[in-house]
């Protein structure tokens, strides 16, 4: 199929564009971008006042399959990611069992040939069963296909395994991201330590949970000579280290997520349990502090971090609920109100945070508009406003503190690997 | 003035959700209630074909007993439910047992719980009353309007008079009821623990914190010391309850060298020999028993307000929203 983008604002910061133009997409790859084509092509895409960039990246999710499909599933999630301009979704390990061998590998990679209707990029566990103990098979998890290593949704408590890990990733040619909390400081603990936490009665999380192994697993990955990728950074000091680690050029690269810009720990005061993550949310000063970073490239990537979880775990006691929420149709939204309207960040900025950034990290397609890339691309709106209601969620899971938000900034076209996914809003695969 | 408020709140969750007017008219009408409490016939028909429910997920004895005499006291039936703390997390869910217990066609819901704001979670799923018995270490809103009644009735005013709380300020709910009730109503209030048992960022509500017992008797007017419970949290700090006592325990040594009329409050039940002595609970100073009495017709007094109150509203913290 050949189609033709036309008339929309084209943003790549990888081709440094960023002008109204027209691009033209024949099978599965970008053939050309210049303005006024007249080529022939069999739909036309009016993409007058929108933004036109290279599909969406969101290098940090949970897609609960295999084994809590109850909660999310490659069918559920990767339209949940469509619906939010994402074309490429890397998916974290810890599912039941985790993929932490190249049998399970082989066995995910198999559901998401099935299943998915975007790009999925495999995360394989950095320890068996993500119990911290025993480095996984990484080669042999590579052959299969993963293109980094995580134990996300926990750290590597013990130094001595994750430096092994780091130096096996080293050898392997993979990445590793680096969950940092250190589990006995964080142990019990449901929100942001700090005054609010006090009042409301709950077991704190105090920043240094984070900070402490953010400084541990950069000199741990000094050592090894290995690349790292911080997940989910949460507050002021663990961007004080990065900052520090990126001056002294480590291979080091960081992650935050939309909540970690839009919201703070005083939304916790309802007991909300959407409000409940991990790492926590934090206060107005680390918030500042991460916009800071994103603005100056401390932080490289904006993730998701999607979560999914049920409504009957989630509707519970405070402190009984899981750490989390979804993130992938929300994600953009929030960028356009809390960076781009608020002049953090400029569309080329965002580009290279959601797509750019995210594709050279991982090492994997997408992230630009380049003529013969993959025909990977979104088409935003940048104005369109909406209420964000639990009817309109895709995810399977809808537990999302953004639910009633009026946001603005919504993808409209999604086309993955040159067919179109997404038109209109309306997911078409 | 408190005769002509209009109560409007349908839960009461904790005094940080109050407004210092609103915590007088409580006080306000304690007091006409503990008249009736002082009658031969100890009961007014003011909640006759009410129903109260005490749900209690954490064993308690005293705060359940007089929940429950307050709402027999004002001819509400009553039916007291005890869940296992074991099988909170297996069993029904606080909301579906919440919405079972409305089907009932009840009013009110006392509860107590070990999670912090598990009554928020459960007033924001139900429209009967909720009342907060107690909730982890987050508030325990009627300990401190008996607390702040019985000193009002001892001295005749809160405002301006200097009121210490001595003990484990981190894992009390006590404490942080205290904490917001005073202050709302202008006492100058002290927290004084050993370091680790004073939860960060605690003066940000107005307190003045010390490690210092001295410091924290000195010039009080009134102190109201916790229980300490070594058994669980407190033996972070202190490994032994007989240290405690030694550094911080409340003697009869300590309390001569007071304000000769310093209002000694517990709310209950007291570790003698590791808070405070035999002879400091039992002496002159003491207002610990009038504390139980007391609770009664305050607890009357929140139970009669909530239950009748006008064009209800929500006392909840609002959800996060930005429109």
């Amino acid at each position: 199929m050949r189609y033709l983008i036309k008339g929309g604002r084209v943003v790549d910061p990888v081709s440094k564009i960023d002008d109204t133009s027209d691009i033209l997409i024949d099978g599965n790859r970008i053939a050309k971008v210049a303005k006024d084509l007249n080529e022939k092509c069999d739909t036309e895409i009016n993409a007058k006042g929108k933004i036109v960039i290279p599909g969406l990246v969101d290098m940090h999710s949970h897609l609960r399959e295999p084994g809590r499909e109850d909660e999310e599933t490659i069918a559920t999630g990767t339209r949940a990611a469509l619906r939010g301009g994402f074309t490429t979704i890397a998916c974290m390990p810890n599912t039941e069992p985790p993929i932490d061998s190249p049998e399970m590998v082989r066995k995910l990679s198999g559901i998401i040939k099935r299943d998915a209707a975007c790009h999925v990029a495999m995360v394989g566990a950095i320890t068996l069963k993500r119990t911290g103990r025993k480095v996984a098979a990484f080669s042999g998890m590579k052959k299969e296909g993963v293109v980094a290593v995580s134990d996300d949704g926990s750290s590597v408590e013990k130094a001595s395994i994750m430096l092994q890990a780091l130096r096996a990733a080293r050898k392997s040619g993979l990445l590793v991201i680096d969950h940092c909390e250190d589990p006995k400081m964080s142990a019990g603990g449901v929100m942001n330590k700090g005054f609010i936490s006090t009042k409301m009665g709950l077991r704190g999380i105090p920043a240094e949970a984070e900070s402490t192994f953010v400084k541990r697993d950069i000199e741990l990955a000094k050592k090894a000579r290995a690349k790292i990728h911080i997940a989910h950074v949460s507050c002021a000091k663990s961007i004080e280290l990065i900052r520090k680690a990126k001056k002294a050029r480590l291979p080091v690269t960081a992650e935050t997520a939309p909540h970690y810009f839009s919201l703070t720990e005083d939304c916790c005061v309802s007991y909300d349990t959407n409000t409940k993550m991990n790492p926590p949310l934090r206060t107005k000063a680390d918030v500042e502090f991460i916009k800071e970073a994103l603005a100056d490239g401390t932080i490289d990537v904006i993730a998701t971090d999607h979560a999914p979880h049920t409504d009957a775990e989630k509707d519970v006691e405070f402190d009984f609920a899981p750490f989390g929420i979804i993130g992938f149709e929300t994600a953009l939204s929030l960028c356009v109100m809390e960076l781009l309207d608020k002049g953090v960040l400029s569309w080329p900025d965002l580009v290279m945070k959601l797509s750019t950034n995210p594709a050279k990290i991982l090492g994997c397609c997408g992230g630009s508009l380049k003529k013969g890339s993959p025909a990977d691309i979104t088409v935003i709106d940048p104005e369109k406003e909406y209420v964000y209601t639990k009817e309109l969620v895709e995810s399977k899971s809808k537990n999302s503190p953004f639910i009633g938000w009026r946001l603005k900034g919504k993808a409209i076209d999604v086309f993955v690997g040159g067919v179109l996914a997404m038109k209109d809003e309306e997911i078409m695969v | 003035m408190s005769n002509k408020f209009i109560w409007t709140k349908k839960d009461l969750l904790g005094l940080e959700y109050l407004s210092a007017e609103e915590i007088n008219h409580i006080l306000y009408t304690a007091a006409s209630f503990k008249e009736v409490t002082t009658r031969q016939i100890k009961k007014v028909p003011v909640l006759r074909g009410k129903t109260v429910v005490n749900l209690f997920y954490e064993p308690s004895t005293r705060t359940r007993t007089s929940f429950e005499l307050a709402a027999k006291r004002l001819s509400a039936d009553v039916i007291n439910i005890a869940v296992e703390s074991s099988s909170v997390r297996k069993g029904e869910t606080l909301i579906d047992t919440g919405r079972n217990i409305e089907a009932l066609k009840i009013d009110i819901i006392v509860v107590r719980h070990s999670a912090s704001g598990a009554p928020n979670i459960l007033a924001r799923s139900v429209r009967s009353s909720v009342v907060n018995a107690g909730d982890g270490w987050h508030e325990h809103p009627t300990q401190a309007l008996l607390d702040i009644f019985t000193l009002k009735e001892k001295l005749g005013r809160i405002e301006g008079l200097k009121v210490s709380i001595i003990g484990d300020i981190a894992h009390s709910r006590v404490a942080r009821s205290n904490i917001w009730g005073f202050i709302k109503l202008g006492a100058k209030v002290t927290v004084c623990a050993p370091e680790k048992l004073i939860p960060v960022g605690i003066e940000q509500t107005g307190v003045h914190v010390t490690n210092d017992i001295n410091e924290a008797l000195e010039d009080a007017d009134a102190i109201n010391v916790l229980r300490m419970q070594f058994e669980r949290d407190s033996k972070l700090a202190f490994p032994s309850a007989l240290e405690y006592f030694k550094q911080y325990g409340i003697t009869s040594d300590r309390i001569k060298k007071c304000k000769k009329n310093i209002v000694v409050m517990h709310p209950g039940p007291i570790n003698r020999g590791v808070e405070m002595s035999s002879e400091v609970a039992d002496g002159a100073n003491s207002v610990i028993l009038e504390q139980v009495t007391n609770g009664i017709a305050v607890r009357m007094a929140v139970l009669y307000l909530v239950a009748l109150a006008k064009k209800p509203t929500s006392s909840l913290p609002a959800k996060v929203e930005n429109m």
